[in-house]
């Protein structure tokens, strides 16, 4: 077979140029950092609240997504309904709308005279411009992940067994808690790490419906570019460095995950 | 293969068997089922995506029409064309080139590559633009020779590319990988033993092969590329009708007030997420038809 060497080496380069070389800027920069710079670079309260808004907001709507988008699975594939090609197709929406559309257009839902927003205001539910508002940015941009790790999953799952319970009696709740969840259990933390993984870094359709303000609905993306306006380089990396760890752990969690996902779904064929 | 954006396309799909009877759950299990996941569709999906509409439309149709030929909706409109129709060609050879050597190749290292291919997708955007903006500059590391040689690239066209080039970048790459690991090499090692030249052979065995996984890869990078905001943002400088695309335009006029412009030009981007959806789904369709006639392993390495 002929090409290694020059896809292996385009590849690499590519790739050196583009990825490896931009990303370690940011490493090398906060070398540059004294020790003591950097812990109260990443530590101070301002950015301690936006980790919490960030975090928190993110881990919220992933779990909304997992309870949701895990219904939203079972009913595309378990019943039959007109219009189900389009919905599902519809799915996908948030990975295809650019994240400032979304952004404006769920702040004009949410804001005191919007669709919702008028009817939530009066009963003291404010969404735009608070933590809430987050919230609902974040399970929107996460919505399709559990879906499209939960459904594949649904979809090969072997009736042979629930049928099997069913004949040995058992009732629906059993077979769903005893067969079925179980079997989803690897894709919907999978969907959930991703989900979550996505939120935690997502910038452009929080903004808008955030309000932005310090220490009460500022999140951990914003804050860096808050840093970048006042020149402050070194402050930006460093939070950068932070949340670059923590997304790099998320990647191996989520690929232990996968691999645990895999192994159970071939061990249950053979 | 892992990343944070799940390849939903090489799943191999298997149409639901019928269900007895027996096993499916009471009426009102299932309508209270369907009712939430269409509930929460709704608020998250349906109505969002009819608010960018209706806003847009809000003062008829020549308001409309005015915002989005206005010279700088337009210039926009030409810097998010010319960007993506620089990053999606040279991530699309990248993608050939990537999923070429691991599927057709062993070598030590090659999960190592996999891993790094997906990683600017676990990188926020805000990042992935603060990391040129670290290299470009005026503090960065080659800032000031750029400005002694008087090159622009951050606040500049370049600086947008080469930020979308990387949010967009293992797009292809990721959809070819497992399918071309799929494929194997049989076909290929076919014509290469009638006399193939390695070019003729990828042209003429490999490519009509893998065209509708490529097309894939293409519909969702060109869609993420024309759509990506923070790390253009980041890397662009807000220049009015010189350094702003199609969602900065979008930006900037919303936090001018003027809704209606704002939500004109976003309907642009709406509508090439439909068009997207779209496209998406028939070559998914395609795909699954191609793939349920050649009886091969799916199994992702």
């Amino acid at each position: 077979m002929p090409g290694f060497h020059l896809t292996l080496g385009f590849t690499l380069f590519y790739l050196t140029l583009i990825v490896l070389i931009p990303l370690s800027a940011v490493f090398l920069k906060t070398f540059t950092m004294s020790w003591p710079a950097f812990w109260s670079a990443v530590t101070s309260d301002r950015v301690m609240a936006s980790y919490r808004l960030s975090f928190g907001a993110s881990l919220i709507g992933a779990s909304l997504n997992v309870v949701f988008g895990g219904i939203v699975a079972w009913v595309l594939v378990r019943y039959e309904f007109p219009g189900k090609k389009i919905i599902d197709a519809l799915v996908d929406l948030p990975f295809a709308l650019p994240t400032a559309v979304a952004g404006i257009a769920l702040t004009a839902l949410y804001s005191a005279n919007g669709w919702l927003g008028r009817y939530l205001e009066p009963m003291g539910i404010k969404v735009a411009f608070t933590p809430l508002g987050v919230i609902v940015a974040l399970t929107f941009i996460g919505l399709p992940f559990v879906v499209r790790t939960v459904q594949p999953v649904l979809e090969e799952a072997e009736r042979e067994l629930e049928e099997a319970a069913a004949s040995l009696g058992a009732n629906n709740w059993q077979t769903f808690t005893r067969i079925i969840f179980p079997t989803l259990l690897p894709a919907l933390l999978t969907g959930f790490a991703l989900a979550f993984a996505r939120a935690t870094g997502e910038y452009g359709s929080v903004i808008f419906i955030a309000g932005n303000m310090p220490m009460v609905s500022e999140i951990t993306p914003l804050f860096i570019i808050t840093k970048l306006e006042q020149y402050d380089y070194a402050g930006a990396t460093a939070i950068a460095v932070v949340m670059l760890t923590i997304s790099f752990i998320l990647l191996l969690t989520i690929n232990l995950l996968q691999a645990w996902s895999r192994r159970r779904s071939q061990s249950e064929r053979s | 293969m892992s990343a944070v954006q799940p390849a939903v396309l090489v799943t191999a799909h298997i149409e639901p068997v019928h269900v007895p009877k027996s096993l499916s759950e009471p009426l009102w299990v299932r309508l209270l089922l369907g009712g939430i996941a269409l509930l929460f569709l709704t608020l998250f999906l349906f109505i969002p995506l009819a608010a960018v509409f209706s806003e847009a439309l809000k003062k008829g149709w020549e308001v409309y029409l005015t915002a989005i030929t206005e010279d700088d909706a337009w210039s926009a409109i030409k810097l998010t064309l010319l960007t993506a129709s620089i990053a999606v060609p040279l991530n699309l050879v990248f993608g050939v080139a990537a999923a070429w050597t691991i599927a057709k190749f062993e070598f030590r290292g090659k999960n190592v590559l996999l891993t790094l291919i997906d990683l600017p997708f676990s990188v926020s955007p805000i990042i992935s633009g603060l990391i040129y903006v670290l290299i470009f500059g005026a503090q960065g590391w080659i800032g000031p020779w750029l400005r002694d040689h008087d090159i622009k690239i951050l606040f500049a066209v370049p600086g947008i590319v080469l930020a979308t080039i990387f949010v967009t970048f293992p797009f292809v790459a990721r959809e070819l990988i497992p399918l071309m690991q799929s494929q194997g090499s049989e076909e290929e090692e076919a014509a290469l033993v009638l006399g193939a030249s390695g070019w003729k052979t990828f042209w003429h065995v490999t490519l009509p092969n893998i065209k509708w996984g490529l097309l894939y890869g293409v519909i969702l990078c060109n869609a993420r590329a024309m759509g990506e905001f923070g790390a253009v943002s980041v890397v662009s400088g807000h220049i009015r009708g010189e350094t702003n695309t199609i969602p900065l335009q979008v930006e900037i006029l919303y936090n001018e007030y003027n809704f209606t412009a704002a939500f004109a030009v976003a309907s642009l981007l709406a509508l090439l997420a439909l068009i997207t959806l779209v496209l998406k789904s028939l070559v998914e369709w395609r795909l699954r038809h191609e793939l349920s006639e050649q009886p091969l392993q799916l199994i992702e390495e």
